[in-house]
């Protein structure tokens, strides 16, 4: 059970992820997360969005550089350590992290994990009674 | 195959002594016909019967590219316009754009000597050659369409632009030969991949190539990808357009004809003449050319002429790759690193657009050079680490073709300016300062 998240290229200058979240907002686009990787010219810009196919097509108009990847989405469980044994299991079967960031939906905390092994980990997670979330759970 | 042994293999002898008359006769022609040129001989104390022999064409002045300009529009133009059948012009990117007439028996030449370098590259009656260089007031275009059918092969006459109808054409048409610049041929074969086909889905046999810089391992790539044989062509528009020389099977410089084009080395800053086998500035005297005869014409482009006898037969002296332009050269940090230089290492990066900008500028007393290059949108990568290995993939390149390191900044997909399809773009923030 994965997600698709939209990346964006954007360079260091300002001004840049307003242009991407006005040309989202215009085209009726919920953001519903977002995380930036920055290095010292461009970033990656990752978002989860209401309508990702839509959201690739205004912005490929607009001239951005974007593609779609695979994320896994789990609905952190509120209980002290839940975090951190769910990493360790998937430390413990060779699985890494690429890139995770949270967001909050609700009351609720969210998680959005890259993993080096997609099935795998979605896999692992399930075996861990995680609670995935699809796309449908996040609107 | 040779098209014309005649004069491609004259011996050196027989070639001098023909130049020499030529020029004589030429010089002749614009002494009575171009005052430019009457007046700078008249300063300099010369008649036409002064010169005598090839080597009395280092007494001659030299033309410029600013002396067209200055000329403009047809103040160069030795024939009276009754004469002239055609004009072609280059785009200036600053003042007047150059002009140039052709009578009849230039556009003849022309034939003749594209011809030969089509020859030398293979192509026969039998061949059907796309022409991919733009067709207008270039001179890529129209030069090759006619070099082609004056060897009798066929003209397929593509131009630049509906890339998805080229492919379809080479196709059904079983398209042997392609002429077009370097960074074309790439795109086609990037094109072609992405209708799942390769070069092996086509006959293209043989690719005639200029109009920009390129490298070696743009050859390969190329000829890789497009299972053809690749071979440079060079000319420009002041002396006549492609053909002025061409590479053989040899592959190992390319063939000036010599015959027509008389070509000298010089040293940029003085002007010196150099001995066979140094670096320095091209020079090109219009041995036969009517319409708009130059002398001594200064083309910026820096190279060396070869000593030596090619294996393929040919007598005339051959030049080495261009290594950059004269008027383009920056000196950052004592190293003299040419536009051309980087736009060749740019065209071999298939995610990278061909399209760039340079910024030079002087921190604490060093100079700095900053690459900005455009990602291609469909080379974006989510994973930052394969995004950076881009980055220093291009600057390891860099670094070893220009010896100095550059910082390499990429940007969004067509962010970058563009005019007229050229991509130099250089600002010198030193200057300023
Ligand atoms: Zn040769």
């Amino acid at each position: 059970m994965t997600i698709k998240q939209l990346s964006v290229f954007l360079e260091n200058k300002s001004g840049r992820i307003n242009e991407v979240t006005k040309v989202l907002g215009e085209n009726g686009i919920n953001m519903q997360a977002f995380s930036m990787a920055e290095t010292t010219d461009f970033g990656i810009l990752r978002l989860i969005v209401s309508d990702v196919d839509k959201a690739v097509e205004v912005l490929r108009a607009k001239n951005f550089a974007v593609v779609l990847t695979d994320v896994v989405c789990i609905c952190c469980p509120n209980v002290a350590g839940a975090l951190s044994k769910i990493l360790e299991k998937l430390a413990a079967h060779q699985i890494f992290i690429e890139y995770m960031y949270a967001f909050a939906q609700g009351d609720q905390a969210n998680i959005v994990i890259r993993p080096s092994n997609l099935e795998e980990c979605v896999r692992l997670l399930a075996e861990e009674d995680c609670h995935i979330l699809d796309r449908k759970q996040l609107q | 195959m040779i098209w014309n042994k005649n004069k491609e293999c004259m011996s050196r002898d027989e070639l001098r002594d023909l130049q020499g008359k030529r020029l004589h006769k030429l010089v002749d022609l614009v002494y009575h016909n171009t005052p430019f040129y009457r007046e700078k001989m008249q300063e300099l104390d010369l008649l036409p019967d002064d010169i005598r022999t090839i080597d009395d064409i280092v007494k001659l002045p030299f033309t410029t590219k600013a002396d067209l300009r200055d000329n403009y529009p047809m103040g160069l133009v030795a024939a009276p316009m009754t004469e002239i059948v055609r004009i072609h012009a280059s785009s200036g990117t600053t003042g007047n754009p150059t002009i140039v007439g052709y009578t009849y028996r230039d556009l003849e030449i022309w034939k003749e000597v594209t011809a030969r370098a089509l020859t030398a590259y293979g192509v026969t009656r039998g061949d059907i050659v796309s022409v991919g260089y733009g067709y207008g007031l270039f001179t890529g275009g129209l030069g090759a369409h006619y070099g082609v059918e004056h060897l009798g092969a066929t003209v397929l006459p593509t131009s630049t632009g509906n890339t998805e109808k080229h492919i379809r054409l080479l196709r059904d048409l079983g398209v042997t030969g392609l002429a077009c610049t370097p960074s074309y041929a790439l795109y086609l074969a990037e094109a072609l991949n992405k209708q799942g086909l390769t070069g092996a889905d086509l006959k293209l046999r043989i690719g005639a190539f200029g109009a920009e810089p390129w490298t070696e391992n743009m050859r390969r790539e190329i000829e890789e990808r497009l299972g053809i044989q690749a071979y440079n062509i060079y000319g420009l528009s002041e002396i006549m357009g492609p053909g002025v020389a061409y590479e053989c099977g040899c592959k190992n410089g390319s063939h000036i004809a010599e015959d027509h084009f008389y070509p000298e080395i010089i040293n940029p800053e003085t002007g010196e003449v150099l001995p066979l086998g140094q670096e320095g500035e091209l020079v090109l005297t219009t041995l036969t050319k009517t319409g708009m005869p130059l002398l001594r014409y200064r083309t910026k482009d820096l190279t060396t002429l070869m000593p030596g006898t090619c294996d393929c037969g040919r007598t005339s002296v051959r030049f080495t790759r261009i290594l950059g332009r004269s008027d383009d050269m920056l000196i950052i940090r004592g190293i003299n690193v040419f536009p051309s230089q980087v736009e060749a290492v740019i065209l071999e990066i298939p995610e990278i657009a061909p399209c760039y900008m340079l910024v030079v500028d002087r921190k604490n007393n060093l100079d700095t050079l900053e690459v900005q290059v455009e990602l291609r949108p469909d080379s974006f990568s989510d994973d930052m680490g394969s995004m950076l290995a881009l980055k220093r993939k291009l600057s390891d390149r860099l670094k070893s073709v220009l010896s100095i390191s550059a910082e390499v900044k990429l940007v969004e997909p067509n962010s970058l300016p563009r005019s007229e399809g050229k991509s130099t773009r250089v600002i010198d923030k030193r200057v300023l300062a």
